[in-house]
């Protein structure tokens, strides 16, 4: 049985994920409400076993799997890794909230669970329908998770922007897919790399093109950052932190694979389109943010610069920068998580709030919570020696290394800006009067925000277990 | 320790007191007092230890002592520390002043004490891991890990307008910083290791040499601060609590000026010829400019500011020389000033406690109440304005003597500086001690604690001995003067070999 055998050895993570989504489905369609606890607690399992399966398996050298549709190789399994402890993660924080809000349905773990499975086939495809099958099994769980506060106008209204946006991006991603396939006559990144020389028809830069805005639209990349702050302000608070987490990864996962592992004879031309989404990204990310009065909104700003910062590495195009993605996507991915915790703990008198206001004088009245928002803010910010420095410098140590100076020296100067707001959120923790003391917050959430802040600042004691596994997933695409 | 050296112990000792500070729970008057006595022990320890690697410390040889090196985050990161004669003389000088600091706040700060003394210890492992990285990208960490702790330290416990002080403080070095760590990715790439003691050897291409050395600057001379980019200075001493404008103005300001040595005259030698005239100008701008502006303050913080970016132009006009007496003249300007510029920021603090204001028209006549006060701030005054016996005149006549060699016209004008501080100082002297106490605030104000006048003493003490006996700081930064010159010398000898081959 070669073709289970396969299954087993190279595709268990999704295999898990599928038979364990369709049993919760059935739970929870004979329990009803009733089930919401057991299949929240059967989703966690799910996801950490897939992680195990993953941690467990991860000696292998890189197999294509289906006839090469999906590959199994040390970068998927990385990223794969970090997808899923966002995703299980957001389900973690995302109880309280959800009974507090009256929306404890068994649909909502379910849907994570479905994304995050669109999520590992987006990160292993190895081909272009791979990749757009993956892509909108994701997505589509996600629109309907921008929606899940039915109730609610502005998650409504989130889950409409963007599902309109995300499908006109759909269609430009397929558009440039069937160019690519057109000019170049087969779908798998290896033929496209093949066929594709140094000075390719005018089609394939076309292509590459309306791929790469489609991508760049899920990885909210200026220019294709529209949807971003409303979506991240009207959908419910954790779903903006499985947004800003998981999807982020596998969207930054499949650019970079597709760039690399399909494209490395035109280096030269695709590089100037990441350079571009990046410089745009920083920018963006840093001066929109300024004004923002929302924390979710400017969460949603800072993670536009900071994809703008993690393609500031794939522009070199070099295992040095892919390097350095996989560790920024790792430290953003503690980082994003731990804001979301802090953000879900802001409630008052049992009601969530949202103002950047609201958190005035923390750190009087609580001062743990306070300390723990102020190091993520230095960390987004990129202070050392919290990580969110190191994740900088990896990705500007092979911008330079490139030679991309003036893209290295547009970033850290967009980061200087970043960094103006995210110490205001810091001084109005610190420096103003105090506002009404938050209400205690769930066991899971405080959790969250600790275990995330103790990683930021105990990084530099033993970076080595992220720093290998990066260095081992870039060496894998080339 | 674990395999560390005695440097790591020194760098991390006031974190251990830190971590201890954390565990005291309460704000009852026993466990403050036992906060604050903590932080001073623990800066004392330091203290200590810091003395004692000095006595092992030999002063004769270039070479970097106590060298230890762990591989860490790869190639591109290694944990490497080790001091020369540039770096010892200020890691003494940072664990010396840190104890003052601690003291000088026992009293004056009584809201969030355990965070207040948490927050200063971190920022010493910190200043002493500047002085003591020996890999360019941990120096960048410990460098620019310090805007947290101080950032928080004006924005909590500082004045009116700490939040803009605060901001500004750490908005502009930041930008600064942030270049320079282009330029060492930049010198990464080159070299292929962030080895301090290698890069020193290391030939970077001459046209690469003037973009890094531009990058450096811009780190270095908003620190130090240089004119122009010296206004977020008098505003974030201004704002600081006593002890922050101490640590800011005896410790901080000299971090711009440890770069110059350390990095940019040794290892971008053409580049800082080049650029020397540049340096000179803004020196002298800074030294005449900022003297007058210190004339017509109203704000005592605010002059003394002033007067520090005056005197850091003494040093960066001493550095770019390249001559001995100009490079022993900034080495010991520094260490000078951090005495002096400290204790003057002291003696604010004294009479700010008792009134709550650091408006000069607010005191006047406090010759009569306080003479204790009247006689130690006059002597920082004199020192600060140069008066020979004191270290201030051995720093800048040496300073001032190697710019005559290299320039006499920027001598000539640096000078006229000397005048200008004598007015601004002793004019201020004038309107706070002298004169006629009229003021019925004034009238019950009490003369030095005993424990202020413990912080004084030893100040006292060194800015005299030092001023009359300069040659045990000298000697220790002589070796290192030395070698740096013959490398400066020997490379550019090269390079004039090379021209006139072409």
């Amino acid at each position: 049985m070669p073709f289970l055998a396969e299954l087993g050895q190279h595709f268990l993570p999704e295999v898990i994920l599928a038979i364990g989504v369709l049993v919760l489905i059935l739970i929870g369609a004979f329990r009803g409400e009733r089930g919401f606890s057991l299949v929240d607690e059967m989703a966690v399992g799910i996801l950490g076993l897939a992680i195990v399966a993953i941690l467990l398996s991860s000696k292998q050298v890189d197999v294509a799997v289906f006839d090469g549709a999906f590959i199994d190789d040390a970068f998927s399994r990385f990223v794969k890794v970090l997808a899923l402890v966002g995703a299980m993660v957001s389900i973690l924080m995302s109880v309280d909230w959800l009974q507090r809000n009256g929306l404890e349905k068994f649909e909502f773990p379910v849907l994570v669970i479905l994304s995050t499975l669109g999520m590992m086939l987006l990160i292993s495809a190895d081909n272009l329908i791979a990749l757009y099958l993956g892509l909108e099994l994701m997505s589509l769980a996600l629109y309907v998770m921008a929606a899940f506060a039915r109730d609610d106008g502005r998650s409504s209204e989130a889950g409409l922007k963007y599902f309109v946006l995300g499908a006109l991006s759909s269609g430009m991603m397929l558009y440039g897919s069937s160019l690519l396939y057109g000019f170049s006559g087969t779908v798998s990144f290896d033929g496209i790399a093949q066929a594709v020389t140094e000075h390719p028809p005018l089609g394939v830069i076309f292509g590459l093109v309306f791929v790469l805005a489609g991508l760049a639209f899920k990885m909210s990349a200026a220019p294709f950052h529209m949807w971003t702050p409303d979506v991240y302000e009207g959908a419910p608070t954790p779903v903006t932190a499985f947004f800003a987490s998981a999807a982020k990864m596998a969207a930054v996962a499949i650019t970079a694979r597709i760039v690399i592992t399909a494209f490395p004879a035109i280096t030269t031309q695709w590089r100037q389109i990441i350079v571009f989404l990046a410089i745009a990204s920083t920018l963006l990310g840093s001066f929109a943010a300024i004004g923002q009065t929302n924390i979710k909104r400017l969460m949603a700003y800072s993670s536009i610069g900071h994809m703008g910062f993690a393609l500031i590495g794939l522009a070199a195009g070099t295992e040095a920068g892919v390097k350095g993605v996989a560790v920024y996507l790792a430290i953003y991915l503690v980082m994003t998580l731990g804001s979301f915790a802090a953000i879900l703990a802001m409630r008052v008198d049992g009601r969530n709030v949202e103002n950047i206001s609201d958190l005035s004088g923390l750190s009087r009245t609580n001062g743990l919570m306070a300390f723990f928002l102020a190091m993520l803010m230095f960390s987004l910010a990129g202070i050392p020696p919290l990580a969110g420095f190191f994740a900088k410098y990896y990705v500007l140590l092979a911008a330079v290394d490139a030679g991309l100076y003036p893209l290295a020296v547009v970033g850290v100067l967009a980061s200087a800006v970043a960094a103006f707001y995210y110490l205001r959120v810091v001084k109005v923790m610190y420096f103003d009067e105090p506002a009404p003391d938050f209400d205690r917050s769930p066991l899971a959430i405080r959790a969250v925000l600790a275990a995330s802040t103790v990683a930021l600042l105990g990084f530099w004691l033993y970076p080595a277990p992220i720093m290998d596994a990066a260095g081992a997933a870039a060496k894998s695409l080339f | 320790m674990f395999g560390f050296g005695i440097l790591t112990g020194l760098t991390f000792l006031p974190l251990v007191g830190a971590a201890f500070l954390l565990t005291q729970k309460g704000e009852d008057e026993a466990t403050l007092r036992n906060i604050r006595w903590a932080a001073f022990l623990t800066t004392l320890a330091t203290f200590a230890l810091s003395v004692y690697v000095w006595m092992g410390f030999d002063p004769s040889s270039a070479a970097f002592q106590f060298v230890e090196e762990k591989a860490w985050f790869g190639a591109g990161l290694t944990y490497k520390m080790g001091v020369d004669g540039f770096s010892m003389p200020l890691v003494l000088l940072t664990t010396f002043i840190m104890p003052f600091a601690i003291l000088a706040s026992f009293e004056s700060i009584t809201k969030r004490v355990r965070e207040y003394f948490v927050a200063f210890l971190v920022l010493e492992t910190l200043m002493i891991g500047v002085f003591c990285a020996l890999d360019l990208v941990l120096f960048y960490l410990f460098f620019e890990g310090g805007l947290i702790p101080m950032f928080l330290i004006i924005g909590i416990w500082g004045g009116k307008r700490r939040v803009y002080a605060s901001f500004k403080f750490f908005l502009y070095t930041l930008v600064g910083s942030l270049l320079m760590l282009i330029a060492i990715l930049a010198m990464y790439n080159q070299a292929h290791t962030t080895d301090i003691t290698v890069l020193l050897k290391t030939d970077f291409p001459k046209d690469m040499q003037f973009w890094l050395w531009l990058a450096f600057f811009a780190s270095f001379a908003v620190k130090m601060p240089m004119w122009p980019v010296h206004t977020w200075l008098p505003d974030a001493h201004v704002e600081a609590p006593t002890a922050g404008s101490v640590i800011l103005a005896a410790i901080l300001l000299k971090m711009g000026g440890y770069g110059f040595i350390r990095f940019s005259l040794p290892m971008f030698p053409d580049a800082s010829v080049h650029f020397a005239p540049l340096v000179y100008a803004m020196s002298v701008i800074a030294i005449v400019y900022t003297s007058l502006v210190a004339l017509v303050q109203e704000d005592i913080k605010k002059l003394i500011a002033y007067s520090s970016v005056a005197h850091m132009g003494y040093v960066t006009m001493g550095l770019f020389t390249m001559n001995a007496q100009g490079l022993q003249g900034a080495m010991f300007q520094m260490i000078s000033h951090g005495f002096v510029s400290g204790a003057l920021f002291l003696c604010v603090g004294v009479i700010y406690d008792r009134m709550h204001t650091r408006e000069i028209a607010a005191y006047g006549g406090l010759v009569s109440r306080m003479p204790i006060y009247a006689f130690v701030f006059m002597l920082f005054t004199m020192a600060n304005v140069g008066l020979p016996g004191t270290t201030g005149f051995v720093g800048e006549f040496l300073s001032l003597a190697g710019a005559f060699k290299a320039n006499s016209w920027v001598a000539l004008i640096a000078t006229s500086g000397v005048i200008f501080s004598a007015a601004y100082a002793l004019y201020l002297y004038r309107r706070v001690v002298f004169g006629v106490l009229e003021k019925p605030s004034l009238k019950d104000i009490m003369d030095l604690t005993p424990r202020e006048i413990a912080i004084f003493v030893p100040l006292i003490a060194l800015t005299i001995y030092y001023g009359v006996l300069p040659q045990q700081i000298l000697s220790s930064t002589q070796a290192s003067v030395d070698n740096l010159l013959q490398s400066h010398t020997a490379l550019l000898d090269a390079v004039k070999i090379a021209a006139a081959g072409h």
